[in-house]
């Protein structure tokens, strides 16, 4: 495997191949619904199973050392910002679910419109701060570290 | 073959590759460049593509001067310790000093970060690292990205540079084909940031089989960072500094929470402490300027990582292993052991489906652990990659051409792990680049320094000819046999991944010789490389898809073979426990303090080796 796709789960989608970092989530032609079409390129990484709306992609620990038996299901939840994860032991002795947020903000909303920002100032252009600094390196007035602010000075490259 | 050509023209600022360092350099690039064309051209989905796929508990590199934590020039102490003092000090006190400020913003950006209750800083996992539920870091920074962007391109896989014809040496743009549709793309754009990550999979994996995917740094992590730089003639810095990891056997789960949050530690199979039996000898080795065991306990100064993996490449190699992580104790707490779960299930969840699959429950059973393949990556606890103009009001001429993270090549930058000599940047490390890199490039354009760049029919015709080339080799000999794999007028890519995982192995030090390597060994390395290069002329791709895997190959080749010309020009041991030149099994400061540059000629695949002066900005 490592990801399989549950036949009677599937119904073709594509989300998980659009998202696969490895571009290993492919639609068979036949029963067009989605596989995993290299094993040994995949990652576990989850992204296709979180994607996956209707939880029809699991993962099979890798075969060259990972027993059968064992189950780490996963279910995230955009719009409640969290994730949940239900582990399961091959030997049924331990059955975790744990919870994590994955953001604090709806999405998108908290990034700022960098075209919409007023037009940086030459001196800005020719300083070394970079967009909203030096404010949001400290975040009080403490302006941006030189050699000479922190009382440095370069030494004498070592050349052999 | 019927594939189309698509052009975009008047590109400003292509940005290759969209993980931490390319997310960085768009969102930059549009405030400092508001009317300029900013593109992205990305191999995967830029919401979940590069290292950060699945997420990071930590981030790695904060400063916390707002908490009056560290300043930068603390953390060049840090890196330059930690790397046998081989480092860029003027790029990492630039990235250090700017770092703090990334990390605000995705905060604000709802980037969920701990904080500790009494103190009310970042909670630390360790002095550099803060921690945080990251699970969706990489759709965060991607809003950011794509917000910015005037383009993005998903699914493009990034080949070749443009070169400008009207002036030699600069950059024109780049040309790839889209690995779902097969379409060749074309990019002409006045400046561009390559930040297409660094290499797994040149070394062969302690994974076989099925499970060969699960390698430490991600199997997409092609190296084309490097190979696309490479391929340009641009010159390439301590790309013999590759990185071995000690990690979670099997799953490759990160150890960093573990040690410095959870406070777990190791010992050998017999339930003894063992790294401090090794300092004496290694102390020998690389002098006690590098390994000064008393010093670190009461200054705090960290034991570089290279020198610990040593202790435990050896103690395993005298019999007396496995590693074991000592887990039992800290996870009684039932809040720890809950950490210590989510750390896997944020950034590495191979390592929760193992310990489930093999009933490891770290309550009750003290975990193994061991070191992993070597990898090449700029942005970890190694420095591979560019060599590049550094910041204005810091660098020393030798490291000043102008713009910073300017490659050699014009109008060429780089970020993240295609940044030579900036280790210990990680992903925040790694977005900051990616801004810097974008203002640079748009005062380079603004200075009309990427005036009159023309690029011919003729160039963009010889690359696409160039690209297409496995799938036209598989077309023309694939009826030659009945059915199957075996041919002899090709190899698919597949098979010449076995071949040079087999070959870095063997010839430049990887894990089946315990990291292990010679002059002569090397000599033979290059020329079986060489032949190598060939046989990649003749490799062959059924579909699409296969021919992504044969450009990743391409890229990764490139990549291995600077590697190997780094790995003899300096003859010394400079990282043991990364790897060992068996011939010269010591630290040499007197002739190797310095900093190696590299080129390959790009018409004759010639290497031109340098030495450059490594300056220090900061006392010990
Ligand atoms: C297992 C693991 C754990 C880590 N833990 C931490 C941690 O806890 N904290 C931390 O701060 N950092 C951590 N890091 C490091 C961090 O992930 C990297 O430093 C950072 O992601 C490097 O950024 P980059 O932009 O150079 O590369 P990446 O983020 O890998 O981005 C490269 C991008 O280029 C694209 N690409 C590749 N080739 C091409 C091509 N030919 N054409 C077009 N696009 C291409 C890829 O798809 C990808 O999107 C960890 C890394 C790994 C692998
Ligand atoms: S787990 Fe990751 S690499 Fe594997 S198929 Fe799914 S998305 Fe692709
Ligand atoms: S996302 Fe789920 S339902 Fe959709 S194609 Fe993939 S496996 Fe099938």
């Amino acid at each position: 495997m490592p990801t399989f796709v549950y036949m009677t789960r599937c119904d073709g989608c594509g989300q998980c191949v659009d998202i696969c970092p490895s571009d290993i989530m492919h639609m068979d032609s036949v029963v067009r619904r989605a596989y995993n079409i290299e094993p040994n390129m995949c990652w576990e990484c989850y992204s296709c199973v979180k994607a996956c709306p209707h939880n029809a992609i699991d993962v099979r620990g890798y075969a060259d050392f990972a027993p059968l038996g064992h189950s780490v299901r996963v279910q995230r939840d955009e719009e409640k910002g969290v994730i949940a994860w239900r582990i399961i032991f091959r030997n049924g002795e331990k059955d975790m679910t744990l919870l994590a947020p994955i953001t604090t903000k709806p999405w998108g909303q908290a990034i700022p419109q960098l075209a919409d920002e007023a037009e940086p100032s030459q001196e800005m252009r020719d300083s070394q701060h970079l967009y909203n600094e030096p404010k949001y390196i400290r975040l009080d007035d403490g302006g941006l570290h030189t050699l000479e602010s922190n009382g440095l000075k370069l030494k004498e490259g070592v050349y052999y | 073959m019927a594939f189309k050509t698509i052009i975009e023209d008047g590109i400003d600022i292509l940005v290759a590759g969209a993980g931490l360092g390319g997310t960085g350099a768009a969102f930059e690039a549009r405030y400092w460049g508001k009317d300029k064309k900013i593109v992205i051209a990305e191999k995967a989905n830029i919401d979940r593509s590069g290292a950060v796929a699945q997420g990071l508990y930590a981030i790695n590199c904060y400063m916390g001067t707002r908490f009056g934590e560290n300043n930068p020039e603390d953390h060049v102490r840090y890196a330059r310790i930690d790397l046998m003092g081989m480092v860029r000090e003027d790029l990492l006190f630039d990235m250090a000093r700017h770092v703090d400020s990334t990390v605000h913003q995705f905060e604000e950006w709802g980037l969920p970060l701990m904080r500790n209750p009494k103190t009310g800083a970042y909670q630390r996992e360790g002095r550099w690292q803060i921690m945080i539920h990251g699970e969706s870091y990489k759709p965060i920074v991607a809003e950011a990205a794509k917000k910015s962007a005037d383009k993005v391109f998903n699914r493009i896989c990034v080949t070749h540079l443009l070169m400008d014809e009207s002036k030699p040496n600069r950059v024109a743009g780049a040309v790839g084909f889209n690995v779902r549709t097969g379409n060749y793309h074309v990019f002409k754009s006045k400046a561009v940031i390559v930040a297409a990550g660094g290499a797994s999979n040149i070394y062969k994996p302690r994974s076989v089989g099925e499970g060969a995917g699960r390698v430490w740094y991600a199997p997409w992590s092609s190296g084309s960072a490097y190979g696309l730089l490479i391929g340009a003639g641009a010159k390439m810095t301590q790309m013999e500094n590759r990185i071995v990891l000690a990690r979670f056997k099997d799953g490759y789960g990160p150890v960093g929470a573990y040690f410095l949050h959870l406070k777990t530690y190791t010992q050998n199979c017999n339930g003894e402490e063992y790294e401090s039996n090794w300092w004496p000898q290694l102390q020998e080795m690389v002098g006690k300027e590098y390994l000064d065991p008393e010093a670190s306990h009461r200054t705090h100064r960290p034991i570089p990582t290279c020198l610990r993996n040593h202790a435990l490449i050896n103690e395993v190699n005298a019999g007396r292993g496995p590693i074991h992580m000592i887990t039992m104790e800290a996870f009684q707490d039932p809040h720890l052991e809950e950490i210590g779960w989510h750390n896997f299930l944020g950034m590495t969840v191979g390592q929760a489906v193992l310990w489930a699959a093999t009933d490891v429950d770290p309550k009750n059973e003290n975990p193994e652990l061991t070191t992993s393949e070597p990898y090449v990556m700029g942005s970890h606890a190694t420095g591979c990659g560019a060599w590049c103009s550094g910041p204005e009001d810091i660098s020393p001429p030798e490291y000043f051409w102008g713009y910073n993270r300017m490659t050699t090549v014009e109008g060429l930058f780089g970020a993240g792990d295609a940044a030579g000599g900036t280790p210990h940047a990680f992903s925040s490390g790694s977005f900051t680049e990616g801004r810097l890199a974008a203002k640079a490039a748009c005062k380079y354009i603004d200075d009309g320094k990427a005036e009159g760049i023309r690029v011919t029919d003729e160039q963009i015709e010889r690359r696409r000819a160039e690209i297409y080339k496995p799938m036209e080799h598989y077309r023309v000999y694939r009826n030659e046999i009945t059915a199957g794999s075996v041919n002899p007028n090709y190899i698919n890519p597949r098979q010449g991944l076995d071949r040079l995982q087999k070959l870095m192995d063997e010839y430049c030090g990887g894990v089946t010789v315990s990291y292990m390597t010679n002059e002569k060994l090397l000599n033979i390395g290059l020329k079986k490389m060489k032949i190598f290069e060939e046989d990649l002329e003749k490799i062959a791709a059924e579909n699409i898809h296969e021919l992504l895997r044969a450009w990743e190959l391409k890229h990764r080749h490139l990549t291995s073979e600077a590697v190997m010309q780094h790995t003899l020009f300096r003859k010394e041991t400079r990282w043991p426990g990364y790897y060992y030149r068996g011939d010269v099994m010591k630290v040499d400061d007197e002739n190797w303090h310095v900093l190696t540059v590299s080129r390959r000629d790009p018409e004759t695949g010639e290497y031109t080796m340098e030495k450059a002066p490594c300056y220090h900005l900061v006392e010990a």
